[in-house]
């Protein structure tokens, strides 16, 4: 009497239905305890005002350093997301409750599929608080609206690309400690892009691998998109820096996202 | 038809330990089967094998007649785990918890919803509200963790120490869900520490100790073989400690450092009378002098020759 396949939407479609269930355990996460997310919305505000008033702004292009500074805050801002994605994976590895995930009949992957929706929800907010704050600042986006929408679809391709390498580095490392040796590694990658300074500014080859950098692309494209000044390096990256925001993304999706799936299927077994 | 468990020569190893070091297990459909052994028996890698979260490095195991390393899927669809540790969301409330899970069964979300309230009114949890997990008392998790598992009346039920840590009343409410569900014709494997909760829960009991079976039989039977129930009397004089062991009968255990002796107490009162009096008549003086239930150190010595391997009552074993 071996019944094994299951009537109904199918096996995509349970896995749809399963990954919508876990999404919505993560925001009955945030209404019970909204200081979290609340908190994640505000630091990247606080950077941008920081980077704005107090450090000057982008360096080594000429005219508005606000036009420069934001569009490359909201990528450094969806690239920094895979801190909190982390730390959310790290922390709900260890809790009981992920046994009993794993001892049910349910999509393996939907866990994480959840995680990754919620973080996209909260990207959005994130896109939306920053580029009202920025608006409050002076800055402006030239091209209408269609090409800003494209702009915040580039951004937001950076962040999920970034989330399953989260995903995959916190089940990697395993424990919430391990993921501070991460969070400090953030960092110089993320200063090593075009967000803060144009790469002409910067010696030769550094000035490659900051234009290779992801974050670089996107950073960009999207200024390009908006009508802000960039550092048109005249390169290869630089140009075709649009290309490389859609390519780099997809790319580290497709290798990231099986790796997750896969090693979340096979945890502890 | 197949048994419900059906565990051969199961091996599991981490790094040079043996948790598993080829256990046997065979539970018919409905019956309730007790795996009752020490800290660090094996007693949790058996139950976390049984239901697909580890994989066995070696050996066959099936449940429900299906492999749970090749047919974890269908294994899952049959099973429920309550597992040594709760397995529910703190964060959330308990509904919220039900209904989540039924989702996860592809109940759909009405039946979720209702299955939910069912469950938590069968729990005694139908006032708790909004409250999250986290603020419950140990025994109303333990019962949500085990109404978590009945979502869909699975086939099979594992129960890794059901009511370790819970109060007399806690214990009373788990073991009662636990005989109407066997009543219902659920197949129940638990494990325990405690020889009187397998004796009142199951049809056999499997004693294991370094990741094997090292007795197996009928509650009854394994019972014969303990003995029942035992009276420890201290002895005043040391000096004496002899002469009283001779005096309680030919199955004595000696304890020189605590003067304590052991001995069986099959009929209880009756042993601990005939003790009383025959220690006067000696003008052997005891300190103390009482009958208990018997500790599984006890069982162990009685049915295998030789106290376990893994420790239970110093703190030699991993704790608990
Ligand atoms: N993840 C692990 N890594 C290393 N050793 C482990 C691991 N899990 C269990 N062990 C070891 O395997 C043995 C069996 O452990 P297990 O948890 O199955 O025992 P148990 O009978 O459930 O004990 P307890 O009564 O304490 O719950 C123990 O010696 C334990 O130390
Ligand atoms: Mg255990």
């Amino acid at each position: 009497m071996r019944t094994s396949t299951a009537a109904g939407p199918g096996r995509i479609g349970w896995a749809l239905a399963d990954s919508w269930t876990m999404t919505r355990r993560e925001l009955a996460h945030w209404a019970r305890q909204p200081v979290q997310p609340a908190v994640a919305l505000v630091f990247p505000v606080m950077l941008l005002l920081m980077f704005n008033y107090l450090v000057g702004g982008g360096r080594g292009v000429d005219g508005d350093n606000t036009a420069f500074l934001v569009p490359g805050m909201l990528a450094l801002t969806m690239a920094f997301g895979l801190e909190g994605t982390m730390l959310a994976v790290t922390q709900d590895l260890t809790k009981g409750v992920i046994d009993r995930f794993r001892s049910m009949p349910m999509a393996s992957g939907a866990v994480l599929v959840g995680r990754s929706a919620a973080d996209m929800l909260q990207s959005v907010a994130a896109l939306a608080v920053m580029t009202g704050v920025g608006h409050a600042l002076g800055w402006r986006w030239h091209h209408g609206p269609e090409a800003a929408v494209a702009a915040f679809g580039l951004l937001l391709l950076l962040r999920f690309a970034m989330l399953w390498i989260g995903i995959h580095l916190a089940m990697v490392a395993g424990r919430p400690e391990m993921v501070q040796a991460v969070q400090i590694l953030v960092w110089p990658v993320g200063f090593l892009s075009n967000v803060f300074a144009s790469p002409e500014s910067m010696p030769g080859r550094l000035g490659a691998v900051v234009e290779w950098n992801p974050m670089s692309a996107t950073a960009t494209a999207v200024r390009d998109l908006f009508g802000n000044p960039g550092g048109t390096g005249g390169s290869w990256a630089a140009e075709h820096a649009g290309l490389l925001a859609v390519l780099w993304p997809l790319a580290l999706v497709a290798v990231f996202f099986p790796l997750a799936v896969g090693r979340f299927a096979r945890l502890s077994r | 038809m197949s048994d419900a468990i059906a565990v051969e020569g199961a091996h599991k190893r981490y790094g040079e330990k043996r948790a598993l070091d080829g256990l046997d297990l065979r539970v018919r459909r409905g019956a309730v089967h007790g795996v009752l052994g020490p800290n660090g028996a094996g007693k949790t890698t058996a139950v976390r094998i049984l239901s697909t979260l580890l994989r066995p490095d070696g050996g066959r195991v099936e449940v429900a007649g299906f492999d749970v390393r090749d047919e974890a899927a269908e294994v899952r669809r049959r099973i429920g785990l309550l597992g040594q540790h709760a397995a529910v969301d703190e964060e959330l409330g308990g509904r919220q918890n039900l209904e989540m899970f039924g989702r996860l069964h592809h109940l759909g979300a009405r039946r979720s919803g209702t299955r939910a309230d069912e469950l938590l009114e069968r729990f005694g949890l139908a006032g708790t509200g909004r409250k999250p997990v986290k603020r419950y008392s140990g025994g109303m998790r333990r019962r949500l963790d085990l109404a978590a598992c009945l979502i869909t009346d699975p086939e099979v039920l594992f129960l890794d120490e059901p009511t370790t840590g819970l109060d007399p009343r806690g214990r009373t409410e788990v073991w009662s869900a636990v005989r109407s569900l066997a009543a219902g014709g659920t197949t129940i494997l638990l494990t325990t520490q405690y020889l009187e909760e397998a004796d009142q829960l199951a049809d056999r009991i499997s004693l294991v100790d370094g990741g094997r079976v090292v007795a197996e039989g009928t509650a009854d039977r394994l019972k014969d073989r303990v003995g029942g129930d035992r009276i420890d009397v201290v002895v005043r004089d040391a000096g004496r400690l002899g002469e009283a062991a001779r005096l309680l009968g030919d199955q004595v255990s000696v304890d020189e450092d605590r003067r304590l002796l052991g001995a069986p107490a099959p009929d209880r009162m009756g042993t601990l009378s005939r003790a009383v009096r025959a220690l006067e008549e000696a003008g052997i003086e005891a300190e103390d002098i009482a009958v208990r239930r018997p500790t599984l150190d006890e069982v162990f010595l009685a049915l295998t020759g030789t106290a376990p391997r893994a420790h239970t009552t110093t703190g030699a074993g991993v704790a608990a």
